[in-house]
């Protein structure tokens, strides 16, 4: 049976929603390394930062219905930071877009399921990312098609923080603010790394609450793998009115496995069979 | 020859107004040149439909592409320098790879931009937006054509680049041309040789057949607007005719439409062929006409390399 997920009162019992989603994140983390492991390459860290955010939006806080993927009401999800694909596609495979089987398919020649996300082949996937920098401006698209379509449907955008190094990031912050789309939230993974090193030491980008504040949007600052922050954020969010909201989401790359904890190592190399083995074991046994 | 000139860019601003007035779902992007490109038209009589993003070509192409997910058949202009250039990767990325139905209507293409000089002059867009796969490429010959262009990719759906000059243009057709996609017109018959010419080169190639004859060379003239894809058929048929094809474009020689030309005639038809066309170099200022004198674009040099193309037959 497919379940259409509405945008869920969570607000009036955060306790008993945080719950319930903590051991669908648990899960999903499962599903990533073994998917990255089956496919020999991939983006573990990235996509371990992004868990809770992801597992939020997809059972909480957006409307879709994973047996009407393209349809024309539902929230909308563009992640900017492609390498994040495993994430993105456990989440909609666990939401019943497709079989979690399938995600041991993941960059395979023939499969639905590419290296970055492909709109045109992954049920679910709204846009096609990979090249950074552009999933802004996207999410600002379409938050304007739902204003001149009269339709009451909210675009949310997960940036990487390497990935705000990018310059049309900034010419999306400037449009975002104009055009008032205060249907758009962004998310960003502060995960605090990018493939050379720490942010800090490559492209420095903080400080990032003020830059966006400047840039005239409404910023919320949470700890990313906090579910009751995170459901909270994504509420404030949905009040503001007049103007684009950001919620950078503090994180730790590699999130819940030991020894990809804030690890560079693992921005993009697959586990071996014992790093995969560990993991699974560190987080409880295989998937259910 | 004297021809009636008539730009270009005003038959894309009536027709995109036009359609503007037929179709609710129609919206238009522009970066700061909505003079320029003529949108201003359709910005003035659809305010809510039309978004002046300022100079940031990256972030129109990336709305484009958003607003076009949502069911909007979105135009997007600007010079063609910076659409195809400024903004190639969230093109390929962002509107063909998805195959989003995303019109990018560039203007000021080629050397007759004059003035500007060579940071404005673009000659590799063809090339540029050939090579992506699921983008459709078309350069209109006149007024008239650029009309029926853009009318008919308004009802096609995916990505397409269309290509217009800043200059005023001869005009070859009346109101009653319509240009389909794929296929090539063939404005005057011939034996010895073909011309196949795109944008201001067609009146070129025209002239050009003139002066042929008075040296018993009879020439077609073939307008191929359709850049990609490209009429197979015509090109086949006029090597086989005619035995000769002389390619004219004010676009780099390298990967334009000569180039697309040549790719047919290689694979399934060779015959001598010769391209008039920019040579790998970038441009400098001066006026139109100079420029097109400036680097072998004139009427002299179509003539000359149709006679060399016509000895080289067997």
């Amino acid at each position: 049976m497919l379940l259409a997920f509405d945008r869920n009162d969570y607000w009036s019992d955060l306790e008993s929603s945080v719950s319930t989603l903590t051991p669908i994140t648990v899960e999903a983390r499962k599903w990533i390394v073994k998917m990255i492991h089956a496919a020999r390459s991939g983006h573990p860290g990235g996509s371990l930062s992004t868990v809770e955010v992801l597992t939020a939006l997809y059972y909480e806080v957006m409307r879709h219905d994973p047996g009407n993927p393209t349809w024309s009401d539902r929230d909308r999800f563009v992640l900017s930071k492609g390498h994040g694909a495993p994430a993105l596609y456990t989440t909609l495979a666990m939401c019943g877009y497709f079989e979690t089987e399938e995600l041991m398919t993941l960059r395979q020649l023939g499969s639905r399921l590419q290296g970055h996300p492909s709109m045109n082949k992954t049920p679910g996937v709204d846009m096609s990312t990979g090249s950074l920098g552009q999933g802004l401006s996207i999410a600002i698209g379409m938050a304007l098609g739902a204003r001149l379509d009269r339709k009451d449907y909210r675009v949310y955008c997960m940036l990487g923080d390497g990935e705000i190094q990018e310059g049309q990031i900034w010419e999306a912050a400037m449009a975002a603010a104009h055009y008032k789309v205060d249907n758009l939230c962004a998310i960003l993974d502060r995960n605090q790394l990018q493939i050379d090193g720490p942010t800090e030491n490559i492209m420095s980008l903080s400080p990032i609450y003020s830059k966006f504040k400047a840039f005239g949007w409404h910023v919320i600052e949470v700890n990313g793998h906090d579910l009751k922050e995170i459901l909270m954020a994504f509420k404030e969010a949905s009040r503001i009115h007049g103007k684009p909201t950001i919620i950078i989401a503090n994180t730790v790359k590699g999130k819940g496995i030991s020894f990809m904890e804030g690890s560079l190592k693992f921005h993009g190399k697959a586990p071996s069979d014992e790093e995969l083995e560990q993991a699974l074991e560190e987080l409880g046994g295989d998937v259910r | 020859m004297t021809w009636e000139l008539k730009n270009m860019r005003p038959g894309y601003g009536e027709a995109l107004k036009e359609l503007g007035k037929r179709y609710s779902q129609v919206v238009a992007l522009n970066a700061d040149l909505s003079g320029s490109t003529q949108m201003a038209q359709f910005g003035n009589d659809f305010p809510e439909r039309f978004f002046n993003v300022g100079i940031a070509e990256q972030n129109m192409m990336g709305i484009s592409a958003g607003l076009a997910t949502t069911g909007k058949i979105v135009f997007a202009s600007t010079f063609a320098m910076f659409a195809t250039g400024r903004a190639y990767d969230q093109i390929r990325q962002s509107i063909a790879y998805p195959k989003l139905n995303v019109k990018i209507v560039a203007t000021h293409a080629g050397i007759t931009v004059g003035g500007d000089g060579a940071s404005h002059q673009m000659h590799e867009d063809l090339a540029l937006m050939r090579v992506i796969p699921h983008m459709t490429v078309i350069a209109p010959a006149d007024y008239y054509e650029t009309k029926s262009v853009i009318m008919k990719i308004a009802e096609t759906p995916g990505p397409f680049y269309v290509r217009l000059g800043r200059t005023d243009t001869p005009v070859i057709y009346d109101e009653d041309h319509e240009f389909k996609i794929g296929v090539a017109d063939t404005l005057k018959d011939g034996d010895d040789v073909t011309i196949i010419a795109m944008g201001l080169m067609v009146s070129k190639a025209l002239e050009a057949a003139k002066v042929l004859k008075r040296e018993d060379i009879s020439t077609r003239v073939i307008n191929m607007s359709s850049i990609k894809p490209i009429d197979k058929n015509s090109i086949i048929k006029a090597a086989r005719d005619t035995g000769a094809i002389v390619t004219a474009e004010e676009h780099n020689m390298i990967v334009g439409m000569g180039s697309a030309v040549a790719e047919v005639l290689a694979d399934s038809s060779p015959v001598p062929q010769s391209r008039v066309g920019i040579p790998n170099v970038f441009g400098e200022s001066g006026e139109s006409e100079e420029l097109m004198e400036a680097y072998g674009l004139k009427v002299d040099h179509l003539v000359e390399k149709a006679k060399y193309t016509v000895s080289m037959k067997r």
